[in-house]
Parts: C-alpha cells; sequence; structure tokens
C-alpha cells in the first residue's frame, strides 16, 4: 500500500480495503447464516441480512462524516463522548430492555441500540485523552489509579447490566496503560495470577500450592546469598495461597452454574466419557455443532450459501456469536483463514500506525483500538474453535448487529481520521 | 518490549487460529457428502414394483393402494377421540397406545399411526380427517394378487429385517424385499430403483426445503414386469387336484426347463398375507405344524425316490454294461442276498423279468441284480459307489439345481466316501447298502429333482437347468438356463428305459391311468416313511409317488407327484400325473370319473392318525 497520501485524502487506505473487505465478506455470511432456505433478495428487512444492509449503509455515511470532522475534534471532546456513554450507560438501568438475559439494548421505535458498542469507543478515546494529558503521569501510582478508574465504571456498569463478554473488552484497555509506561510488574503479575487462577482450576489449589512451594523452598536452598529475602518468599506463597484457595472458591461459590460448566468444559475437567458425551448435548453443544460445521468444510468450504449445517440451523446463534462457523463451513480453510490473516493485518497495522504516531493521543487511541479488536478477535474465534470458553462477544464486521458494526466502524475510522492527520502539523 | 508486546500476542493468535483451522479443517476434517450429511434428509420415493404375469401373459400380481394413517404428535389438537376411534374403526385404549407410540419415536416427526386403511374407508375419512389437526393419511403401494394360487411360487413381500439391510445398503428401515419365491428371486427387477430427494433439514429435524434446489435428487426408475413359466391354468388345476391333501406337483417342460407349475399342497392365498390381518394370517400359517402350508413341499420337502429311482439304477447299470435287455431273471418275490439270506421282499407278481417288465411291475428283485452288478463291476465296493453315484448325480440330484428358486435343498446321494465313513470297521458291500436300488435307503430327493430327471430322461440324456423366469422386460435371462446338461448316460441306453416306462402305462403298475391319445410313460413309487410318536420309530402310510413324461416321442411334460401317505404310487400320485398331463396336453379333461375320484379324495385323517395318540393302522 504505497500510496501517495496526499492524493488520496492522505488516509490509509490498506485499513480501509481491509476494512470494506471485513465487511463485505461479513455481510454475506450473514446472508448466508440468517436466511435459511428461503433466500430471495438482499433487500429482505424482515431478515437480519436486510437489516444488517442499512447498518452498512449508515456506517458509510457514518465514515463520510467521521472523515468530514476535524481530528482536533475527537481529542478535545473526548471527555464529553465519554460522558455521554456513561449517561447511555446508566440508563439502561431505567430505560433499558433485556435480550438473551443481558439489559444492554434501548428500544427506540423498533430499532435496537446497544449502547456498550459505542462505550467502547468513548472509553478508549477518554483514556487516550487523560494518559495524554500534560498532568498525567501514567508513572503514578495515583494517575495509575485515575486511568483506571476511566475503565473501570463503564466495565463495571456493563457488568451489572449482565454481559461478561462486553466487559472483558475494557479490560483489554491495560494493553494502552502499558504501552504508555505502567511497570511492566503489573503485566507479569497479573499473566502470572492469570496461570495460577488457571492450574488451580485444573489441578486443585492444594497441587497448586504444593508446586509453588517446593520451588520456593528449592529457589531457597539453591541461592544461598539471597537467604535475606526469605520474608518475601514466604510473603509470594501467602499471597498465591490467598490467590489460589480464592479462585477455587469464587468458582464454587460466585459463579452461576454454566459459567462453571464452560470453563470446567474449556479445561477439559469432566474425564467420564459418558458424561462429556451428555455435555454434548447440552452445555457444550453451541460448541460442538460449531466444530462440526468447522469440520465439515474441510480446504474449500461447501461454497456460499449451500452450507448444510449453516442453512439447518444447526449451530446456534450463528448469525450473530458464531458467525465464524459459516465462514468455516462454506468457504472452507481457505476463506477461514484468509478472515483470520485480515485480522492480523488490520490489527498490526493498527499498532503500527499508532506507533508512528508522534502525539500521544492518537498513539494511545490507536492501541486502544488494535486491544479492542485484538480482544474481539482472540475470544470469539478461539470460543468458536473451542480454545478459549465460551463467552458471548461478536466478531467485528462478521457478527449480526447493528450497534456492534456501527461501533466498529466509529472505532476505526476516528483512528483512520486521526492517522491522516498525522503528517499535519499539531 | 512495550512496544511489541500486543503486536506478538496479536501474531500468535492467528498462528494459533490458523493451526487450530488446519487441524479442525484439514487434518480432522469431517468433509460429509450427501450421504452422510446429517443435516440433509433423504426421502425416498418408491417406484411401482413389477408385475408378475403367466406363461401365457396372464396377469397374476399387480399393485394396489393402501393408506397408512400418520400423526404428528406436536400438531395434534384435543379431538373428539370417541368419533375419531369411530372413523378409524378402532377402540380407545389402541388409539392411546398407538399415539403414545408416535410421542415416544418423535413428537415433531411423522409416525405411523394405524396401517392399512381400506380404500372404503379412506374415501370416508380423507374428507373428515380434516378435522383432526396432526393426522394426515399417507399412500402406499403392496400387492394385488389377481389370482388365489401358487402362494409358494409368487411368494410375499414384507418389511426388510436387521440382516436385509445389513447386507444390502440399498434397502432402509421400513422398506419392502421380496422374503419367498419369485418374489424373492428376482425382487432386483421387480423393485426397481427408488428415487431419492434431498432435504434440506433443521436442527429440530424438520424439513425446511430442498437441497440445492433439487439438483441431485434422482427420479425412481419402475421395477420391470416380469413373466414366470408356470401355467397358471395348470397349477390352478394341481392345487385342486392336491385338494385335501400334502404333497407337491412339479411339471417341467423338458424341451426348455421351464416350471410349468409348481404345486405345493395345502396352499394358501397369497391375498391373505397383504394388509393389516396380514401378521395374524401368518401366524396361523406359520404355526400350522401339521400341514406347514409356508414350506414348499415341491422343492424342499425331501423324501426318499421309492421306485421311480430304478430308472436310474437301470440306466447306470446299462452304461456300465453290467445288464443288457437281453437279461432274463427270475422273480419268486423276494430277493435273498448275504451271508445271512437276507430277503427283499417283491410285488411285481414274480416270474421271468427283464429290463422292460422289470420297470414296468417295479421288480424289486431286477434292480437289486443290477445294483449289486453295477457296485461289484469295481474291485472296491468303494469305487463302484463312487461310479454309481457320479452317474446318479449327472440327473441332477443329490445337489442344488442352480436354479432361480428362493428355496431349494440338496437332497442326497451318497457315495464311496459315505459309507466308509459310516462303516469304518467293517468291509461294506452292495448288499450292505442294497435298499439303494429300489430309491430307498440313504437316497433322498425333492420333487422338482424327481421331475428334472423324469426330464432328462425324457429328452434321452440330458436337461435344462429348470427355471422359472420366462422373460423380464427389456432383460435377457440368464444364459445358465439355455445351456444343455448332459449327463454321463450314453444316449442309446434310454430307449429301453423308456420303453419299460412306457409299458407301465401299458401293461404295469399304472395300466389304470391311461389317458386315451396320449402316450404316456411314467413309473411307480412307494415310499415307506416313519415318524417319531414319543421317541418311537413309527411307521406310517407310505408315499404315493409317480414320475412320468408324455409324449413318449418330443415329450412336451415331465412330471413328478408326490403325495405324502398316500399309499401305493399309483393310487393318487398316479392319478394326479395323468390328470395334470392330459390337461396340459389337451387343454381339457376327458377323465372326468378319475378327476372326481381324486378331488373328493381326502387323506387329512392320515395325516391326522400320528397326532391322535392312539394306534392306528397304515396302508389301508
Amino acid at each position: 500500500m504505497n500510496l501517495n497520501r496526499t492524493h488520496s485524502f492522505q488516509l490509509d487506505w490498506l485499513l480501509v480495503m481491509v476494512y470494506l473487505a471485513l465487511v463485505i465478506f461479513g455481510f454475506f455470511n450473514i446472508v448466508s447464516a440468517s436466511s435459511g432456505t428461503e433466500f430471495t433478495t438482499y433487500f429482505d428487512l424482515s431478515r437480519p441480512y436486510g437489516k444488517q444492509l442499512i447498518f452498512i449503509g449508515v456506517s458509510l455515511a457514518c465514515i463520510i462524516f467521521i472523515l468530514a470532522i476535524d481530528a482536533k475534534f475527537y481529542e478535545r471532546f473526548a471527555s464529553l463522548i465519554y460522558l455521554f456513554s456513561l449517561i447511555a450507560l446508566f440508563g439502561l438501568f431505567i430505560f433499558g430492555k433485556k435480550v438473551n438475559g443481558a439489559l444492554s439494548w434501548y428500544d427506540v421505535g423498533g430499532i435496537t441500540l446497544q449502547p456498550s458498542e459505542f462505550a467502547k469507543c468513548a472509553t478508549a478515546l477518554a483514556l487516550a485523552k487523560y494518559i495524554s494529558d500534560l498532568q498525567t503521569n501514567i508513572k503514578s501510582v495515583r494517575d495509575q489509579l485515575r486511568s483506571s478508574i476511566i475503565i473501570l465504571v463503564p466495565a463495571v456498569l456493563i457488568l451489572l447490566q449482565n454481559d461478561a463478554g462486553s466487559t472483558l473488552v475494557f479490560l483489554a484497555l491495560i494493553f494502552v496503560l502499558f504501552r504508555e509506561g505502567i511497570p511492566q510488574n503489573y503485566i507479569f503479575i497479573g499473566f502470572f495470577g492469570i496461570i495460577v487462577a488457571i492450574a488451580t482450576l485444573k489441578f486443585s489449589s492444594i497441587w497448586v500450592c504444593s508446586a509453588v512451594g517446593v520451588m520456593l523452598l528449592i529457589y531457597q536452598l539453591f541461592l544461598k546469598e539471597k537467604k535475606k529475602k526469605f520474608g518475601v518468599t514466604l510473603l509470594t506463597l501467602a499471597l498465591i495461597t490467598g490467590l489460589s484457595y480464592s479462585v477455587e472458591w469464587s468458582f464454587d461459590h460466585v459463579l452461576q452454574k454454566h459459567h462453571q460448566d464452560r470453563i470446567g468444559l474449556w479445561l477439559r475437567l469432566e474425564n467420564d466419557p459418558a458424561k462429556v458425551q451428555a455435555m454434548k448435548r447440552n452445555i457444550s453443544y453451541n460448541l460442538n455443532e460449531s466444530e462440526k460445521a468447522i469440520r465439515a468444510g474441510g480446504f474449500l468450504g461447501k461454497g456460499f450459501n449451500e452450507g448444510t449445517r449453516t442453512k439447518g440451523n444447526f449451530v446456534p446463534e450463528q448469525h450473530t456469536d458464531y458467525i465464524f462457523s459459516t465462514v468455516a463451513e462454506e468457504w472452507g480453510f481457505l476463506g477461514s483463514s484468509m478472515v483470520v490473516v485480515l485480522f492480523i493485518v488490520l490489527i498490526s497495522r493498527i499498532i503500527v500506525l499508532a506507533e508512528q504516531h508522534r502525539s500521544q493521543f492518537c498513539r494511545a487511541y490507536g492501541y486502544g483500538v488494535a486491544a479492542i479488536l485484538f480482544v474481539h478477535f482472540l475470544i470469539n474465534i478461539g470460543m468458536v474453535m473451542g480454545l478459549v470458553p465460551t463467552v458471548g462477544i461478536p466478531l467485528p464486521f462478521f457478527s449480526y448487529g447493528g450497534s456492534g458494526l456501527l461501533g466498529f466502524t466509529i472505532l476505526i475510522f476516528i483512528f483512520i481520521k486521526l492517522d491522516a492527520n498525522r503528517l499535519n502539523v499539531w | 518490549m512495550r512496544k511489541y508486546l500486543l503486536l506478538i500476542l496479536v501474531v500468535l493468535t492467528g498462528i494459533c487460529f490458523l493451526s487450530r483451522l488446519f487441524y479442525l479443517q484439514i487434518l480432522d476434517s469431517e468433509t460429509n457428502n450427501l450421504d452422510n450429511d446429517n443435516a440433509i434428509r433423504k426421502v425416498y420415493q418408491y417406484p411401482k414394483r413389477g408385475y408378475i404375469y403367466d406363461r401365457n401373459n396372464k396377469l397374476l400380481v399387480a399393485n394396489q393402494p393402501t393408506y397408512d394413517i400418520m400423526v404428528v404428535p406436536r400438531e395434534v389438537e384435543p379431538l373428539d377421540t370417541l368419533l375419531f376411534c369411530n372413523l378409524l374403526k378402532i377402540d380407545k385404549a389402541t388409539f392411546l397406545k398407538s399415539l403414545n407410540r408416535a410421542k415416544v419415536y418423535s413428537p415433531r416427526l411423522p409416525s405411523l399411526f394405524l396401517s392399512h386403511v381400506s380404500k372404503e374407508d379412506y374415501a370416508v375419512l380423507s374428507e373428515k380427517l380434516r378435522k383432526f389437526k396432526g393426522f394426515f393419511i399417507r399412500k402406499r403401494s403392496v400387492r394385488d394378487y389377481q389370482t388365489e394360487i401358487g402362494a409358494n411360487v409368487l411368494g410375499y413381500i414384507a418389511e426388510v429385517n436387521p440382516d436385509n439391510l445389513s447386507k444390502d445398503q440399498y434397502y432402509k428401515f421400513g422398506d419392502l424385499i421380496g422374503k419367498l419365491g419369485v418374489e424373492k428371486s428376482y425382487e432386483k427387477q421387480l423393485r426397481g430403483v427408488k428415487g431419492i430427494k434431498y432435504i434440506q433439514k433443521d436442527i429440530y429435524n424438520r424439513d425446511i426445503g430442498p437441497y440445492k434446489a433439487g439438483q441431485f435428487d434422482t427420479l425412481p426408475i419402475p421395477g420391470k414386469d416380469i413373466q414366470i413359466t408356470i401355467d397358471a391354468e395348470l397349477q390352478a388345476y394341481g392345487e385342486q387336484l392336491m385338494q385335501n391333501k400334502m404333497g407337491g406337483i412339479v411339471a417341467i417342460d423338458p424341451t426348455t426347463g421351464e416350471l410349468l407349475s409348481l404345486v405345493s399342497a395345502p396352499s394358501y392365498n397369497p391375498a391373505l398375507l397383504v394388509g393389516r390381518e396380514r401378521s395374524k394370517n401368518y401366524t396361523a400359517l406359520y404355526q400350522d405344524s401339521i400341514h406347514k402350508p409356508l414350506f414348499d413341499k415341491s422343492l424342499i420337502r425331501m423324501h426318499e425316490p421309492g421306485s421311480p429311482f430304478k430308472t436310474l439304477v437301470a440306466l447306470t447299470a446299462l452304461e456300465e454294461n453290467v445288464i443288457s435287455t437281453k437279461d432274463v431273471i427270475f422273480c419268486n418275490e423276494k430277493y435273498i442276498y448275504g451271508k445271512r439270506n437276507r430277503v427283499m421282499k417283491c410285488h411285481c407278481g414274480g416270474g421271468y423279468r427283464n429290463l422292460y417288465s422289470a420297470i414296468a411291475n417295479s421288480c424289486n428283485s431286477y434292480f437289486a441284480m443290477a445294483f449289486r452288478n453295477t457296485i461289484d463291476k469295481y474291485d472296491n465296493a468303494s469305487n463302484g459307489m463312487d461310479i454309481w453315484s457320479n452317474h446318479i448325480q449327472s440327473f441332477g440330484l443329490g445337489n442344488f439345481l442352480g436354479n432361480d428358486l428362493s428355496v431349494g435343498k440338496k437332497g442326497s446321494i451318497p457315495n464311496g466316501a459315505y459309507y466308509d465313513s459310516w462303516y469304518p470297521d467293517f468291509k461294506w458291500g452292495p448288499t450292505t447298502i442294497l435298499s439303494n436300488a429300489i430309491g430307498q435307503g440313504e437316497i433322498l430327493v425333492t420333487p422338482i429333482q424327481l421331475a428334472n430327471m423324469t426330464a432328462a430322461i425324457a429328452n434321452r440324456g440330458f436337461y435344462y437347468t429348470p427355471h422359472i423366469i420366462k422373460a423380464i422386460d427389456g432383460e435377457s435371462i440368464d444364459e445358465k438356463f439355455k445351456q444343455k446338461k448332459q449327463t454321463t448316460i450314453n444316449p442309446i441306453y434310454f430307449d429301453p428305459v423308456i420303453e419299460g416306462m412306457h409299458q407301465v402305462y401299458t401293461k404295469g403298475t399304472a395300466s389304470f391311468l391311461k389317458v386315451p391319445g396320449i402316450e404316456i410313460c411314467g413309473k411307480t413309487g412307494t415310499a415307506e416313511n416313519f415318524t417319531k410318536i414319543n421317541g418311537v420309530k413309527t411307521p406310517l402310510t407310505d408315499h404315493s409317488i409317480f414320475v412320468a413324461f408324455a409324449p413318449k416321442d418330443n415329450p412336451k411334460i415331465a412330471i413328478s407327484v408326490l403325495v405324502e401317505n398316500g399309499y401305493y404310487g399309483a393310487r393318487w400320485a398316479g392319478r394326479i400325473a395323468s390328470l395334470m398331463i392330459e390337461k396340459y396336453l389337451k387343454g381339457e379333461v376327458t377323465l372326468t370319473a378319475m378327476e372326481q375320484l381324486v378331488l373328493n379324495k381326502s387323506l387329512e385323517d392320515e395325516y391326522l392318525k400320528p397326532y391322535s395318540g392312539k394306534p392306528f393302522k397304515i396302508n389301508q
């Protein structure tokens, strides 16, 4: 993509192309997944694909609007946008509509809107703005706490609205903080904590604590000169034991049954073949059908609108969260790996462009966009293929949903606009 | 590190996904085709089953529609059960049972509620069923018999069993398959090929439309009509003559090997095995352990052939040059043999016997001599017996004929090894096994084998494999049925034996069975038989056996008749043979007195004797 930017609105056309490719390909998969066998016209507004077509149109209009606005607007009004989105999220508790157990929608004259999709963008903007503020020193604990609050307020609101998947997306913004300078130890401790938690669930806390204890003992015995840090070692062990036991306790007492099941399924906690077989009919039903559809695709796939498992609605929620199984069944390894590659290109390109920015705001925002997209990509495709526990989260541009498409479009095109302005003097 | 962490994670995730996709879609892929994709339902369209015609193009078996009431339990709304039951002529218990069975099978899928509703009931129902939501009528095709005869020949069709399913992928659960008779042997031609419609189904197994607009669908190919060699009129006549008797009649056209009739008595109306009463009727037929109507006596009733077998003993002896037409023996109504002067009785009346009169009067002594000479020709009885057995087997005895009938039995023709193993420590000789000379002992045949043997004699040394197929629509019949099978006997030896058989009619044991204007050659047979009553071997009245062919020159029909416990050969079997021959060759019967005698004769009391629990007399 070596287009001369001065003659092309200074847009990064690679990003635009990848975006368009994903949206168009995504649309055709929604057509297939939601049309059954009675497909007549693409403009059937009673069907999800017809509605999606409208949202694609709205998104395109929105792109023009975003590109038309002065780039400085986004930085200047980031706080205001963030505030609006928080109000919108609060409003859900009063005016919201419950769909599939999540209180995430506004129903405005037949059109449902999901404010959390827009809050992602708003939060990324607000965080970037806060970090890039001259008075902010991300190395200070106080400012770290403040930036965490920016992330956590919408995350907690969304969690309270019973949409755990979207909450996870906000946690992705930690990558922004990391890029902008929070201590590396945070990441390592977090990473280690996650490993301990997963190990606990898989092998029980007694084993994990014993294993950690033995390792620390060996560490103490063989590195005699560090004897003075005995207290630290003991504290580490205590913390790990605490974490491990609280994870185990939370799993048993805090998590709901279906969450326990999903994690149990992911970690293969059940070994009894009869029970595993039974699970295929209830808790792992979606995953099982989705894997079957993916397997059925083979190398070349069955062709557009010809996936028998897609057409037969074998995979529940296929046009939303499980859309990737349609891609895999109808377009085979060729098509599905292309989608994976496009996402890698999209996210990597955003990171690379963000790194080139001299403006901290743009870089932080770019990282926010990349991190949000990455978490969606990781969790959604990982879930559909059984690599990640089941979490309801859409695949950007592919999953049916107007708010989602519009949210991601705005998210990306604000970055493209900021990027287009990079060469201008700030 | 800060710059690259996210980038690295993105790329790693991508690689991870690509490998997982590679594993799922290429290494461990379950690419399904039309046949094993459980998202596609195959709906079969059944072709018309081929019709069956007799040799004179008389339609024997056609098809008729039958109506099943189907139910989709989920769609059933509260209904007036009483009215509904009255419409279908069932009681409430049946109604509840059937509905519950359907529910257990699947609430969403149609299942059979009541099968085989008659045409008349259908007319009433089709109008009123609309009121009962969830019920609908399915039309199926079943056999429509245009005749009441030949149940054993035609056979029947029934639902496939697990064995059929495992042997042939063509059949699916609930399909019909020929189970007996020509329905079985020509199943492939008659059934045609099912058409397949591929229907895309959804997660609840509901049909949601044709798969790929039906581009893979196939149309059913109708079954072929077949013509069988049976003469329906002769078959009907044979069954009539055999009424109230047990046994079989097999008539063959010796010039082609075509089976003209294949009577097994008692028979049953083939229509009994169609429709709602089918299983009840089948059970009744199956459980009749005295008459065994489902057991084709013309094909699988093995019995000792008795005297008709003497013709082969004579032919073998002639071929081996151990007797000649000039040889004469004196029979004093018994044949004494062996070291201990064992006696074989003879009922020929005694006197000088040559080959002709020996056959005509069925002289046991003569054939005992002929058999002994044949075996004694060889220095080792075992070798002699092998040679003899080989000659006999060339007439199609002792083995399967290789015909196109659904059932059959090998029978038994012993050879040297057979007796070597029977008498391992004993030097056996022809006298040890002398009863074989008169068609008893270890000889076992079926009526069709006897008829075929007679055809081979009529043809003077060869036969065509007996078969029942005459023509298949647009298909030629098996070439093997057109190939001559030679016996090991030189054709020149047949004329004297045939002359002897002719004399059976002119002056021998069947002289009272002459048919005016037809030169018949025949041979009577009377075979002892036994049963076990409470473990005691008890003799029963002899089987009446008869073989014949006619005319003497250029024979057109060869026939064997077995009347179980009918006493001596000429008594019933001979009479029936003569009547059949006249019927076939003249088209009408002039021997009306004989016909009446046969028609009125019932042997039922004979058959009940062993079950009476009281002592009884035989051969009355």
